[in-house]
């Protein structure tokens, strides 16, 4: 056997790997470019830091509108939690694609990418307008985003389940309905209840986001607590909203591990 | 499963065990609870509610026809900026969520008191949504895409960070115990070792989270902190709704593309 194998003919980089890597590099050092860096912006970015966190201390819980916020969050959270996954399990149903036609579920497909392609709070903007300032506003803008998301996943889940039990069911004399409620829904639910968890989690994250555009929660309360320069007030909100979320995490996980 | 047995002696099959079942009616209960809780207290105001139809229907007039006379030199040079703004971010993301990673993982950095510290600082930078960090930082270096950029950065570890970790957690023993066997140092265990191992997860995690940014970066700008929501800002500010339309719809166009260029890119690395 001959030795003229050696350890380069394995490894060696491919050109257009390398080619890709180096467009990348371009690509950072131009896009770094316009972010409009500098060695002076940054030192006095730090100095105006410290400042800041100075200001945070001690943070101030006492003012009386941390509570009422913070549960007007959770409210929003909750009800948008309720009405999106009720709305996109029909909208789920609709765009997998190994239930529906092709043509029906490109429509189902259609809305489930309008309504994630929106960050919440933009969406949020325009909830505003339409219903005015408040709670309602952020349920609404929430509602619309937890329909995007939960009903891509459910939609994947529904992709993957299995044909056989369908075929079961169909096999007994099933109507339609009979084989959703019967064939299709057994085999997500549990995986339902979870991304059900994940998103209430990822709700209660964004109703503390839509206050800033004046769709209720505590972002309103922090946000004009910014602008008022209030900063020890503005350090009690984040810790409390860190808090919040960090509750929030804790029990998704819990629900998860409960439906496993 | 579980077996229990009924009154008439007979043993029965059962799907769960009595604690699995209060657990599970444990967190129905609750769910229902909140759910009733916050429908009863929320504070709507329903005059604003009767209106609506009425506010929708005058928005989507004003919306059309969208005015295309702003997308030069408007709305093209903040749209641009928003892309920059997510990639820029992500790999920032990437370089303080990678090390945090290796951190937090059990398995790479066998340090009981490191791992939790680093558990926290993943934990806490999630906790704090990206507008928050964005009004910081718009207070630190000035409105901008600098700030955005950074606001984004710092809200990734949390996410790059906890799924990297868990990544290299599962990462087979059998590589590192050789690479022990040769008297590899920590550092060479996790550059040799783990990293190859957790590549596949480095990818996906980056792709995904890059996805995710593109849609932030559009909102920073609400704050000042640059990108695509700026030039909406000022439109709604403004009250010009069929520019409002125009942004919204490039939004959209940006987003779709984007996802679209992450789901070919994720079929050829992944």
């Amino acid at each position: 056997m001959s030795a003229t194998v050696t350890r380069d003919d394995f490894f060696a980089p491919s050109i257009g790997r390398r080619l890709i890597y180096a467009g990348l590099i371009v690509y950072v050092v131009y896009a770094a470019a316009t972010l409009g860096l500098s060695l002076e912006r940054i030192e006095r970015g730090i100095g105006y830091g410290a400042r800041f966190l100075a200001g945070f201390f001690p943070p101030d819980f006492t003012k009386s509108d941390i509570l009422p916020g913070l549960l007007e969050s959770l409210q929003i959270a909750f009800l948008s939690s309720l009405f999106g996954t009720l709305l996109a399990i029909p909208v789920a149903l609709v765009s997998a694609r190994n239930l529906m036609p092709r043509v029906v579920s490109w429509s189902g497909r259609l809305i489930i990418t309008f309504c994630r392609s929106f960050h919440p709070v933009i969406i949020a903007i325009i909830a505003v307008k339409a219903i005015g300032f408040g709670a309602a506003a952020g349920v609404v803008a929430l509602t619309i985003a937890s329909v995007g998301f939960v009903g891509k996943l459910l939609a994947e889940a529904i992709e993957e389940i299995s044909e056989k039990q369908i075929e079961a069911v169909r096999a007994t004399g099933a109507s339609f309905m009979g084989v959703i409620v019967f064939g299709v829904i057994p085999q997500v639910v549990n995986r339902f209840i979870g991304f059900v968890a994940y998103e209430t989690d990822a709700n209660l994250r964004n109703s503390t986001m839509v206050g800033v555009v004046g769709a209720g929660g505590i972002g309103g309360t922090l946000f004009s607590a910014f602008q008022r320069f209030d900063y020890d007030f503005v350090a009690g909100i984040v810790i409390c909203i860190i808090a919040l979320v960090m509750v929030g995490e804790v029990l998704q996980l819990v629900v998860k591990r409960v439906f496993r | 499963m579980s077996l229990v047995a009924t009154t008439e002696g007979a043993r029965r099959w059962v799907r769960f065990t009595p604690a699995e079942r209060m657990a599970r009616f444990a967190v129905y209960l609750a769910g229902v609870a909140a759910i009733v809780w916050s429908a009863r207290t929320i504070e709507i105001i329903p005059e604003f509610l009767l209106d609506a139809p009425e506010q929708v229907a005058d928005m989507g007039s004003r919306m059309w026809p969208i005015d295309w006379r702003h997308f030069w030199p408007e709305v093209w040079p903040a749209l641009i900026e928003t892309p920059h703004i997510a990639a820029m971010a992500t790999l920032l993301g990437l370089a303080m969520g990678i090390p945090i990673g290796f951190l937090a993982a059990r398995n790479a950095t066998p340090v009981p008191w490191l791992n939790h510290l680093a558990r926290f600082i993943l934990v806490a930078t999630r906790s704090i949504p990206t507008l928050i960090w964005a009004l910081f930082f718009v207070a630190m270096f000035g409105p901008g895409p600098l700030a955005g950029a950074l606001a984004i950065a710092f809200h990734s570890v949390g996410f790059i960070g906890k799924m990297f970790s868990e990544g290299v957690e599962e990462a087979a023993r059998g590589p590192i115990e050789a690479l022990t066997a040769t008297g590899a140092t920590p550092m060479q265990k996790i550059v040799m070792g783990y990293w190859p191992m957790a590549l596949p997860t480095f990818w996906s995690v980056a792709l995904f989270r890059w996805d995710i940014n593109v849609r932030e970066s559009a909102v920073l700008g609400l704050v000042g902190a640059g990108g695509i929501g700026v030039a909406l800002n000022s439109a709604i500010d403004l009250i010009q709704w069929d520019r409002v339309a125009l942004i919204l719809l490039t939004i959209f166009v940006v987003v779709v593309v984007i996802e679209w260029l992450v789901t070919r890119i994720r079929e050829r690395v992944i």
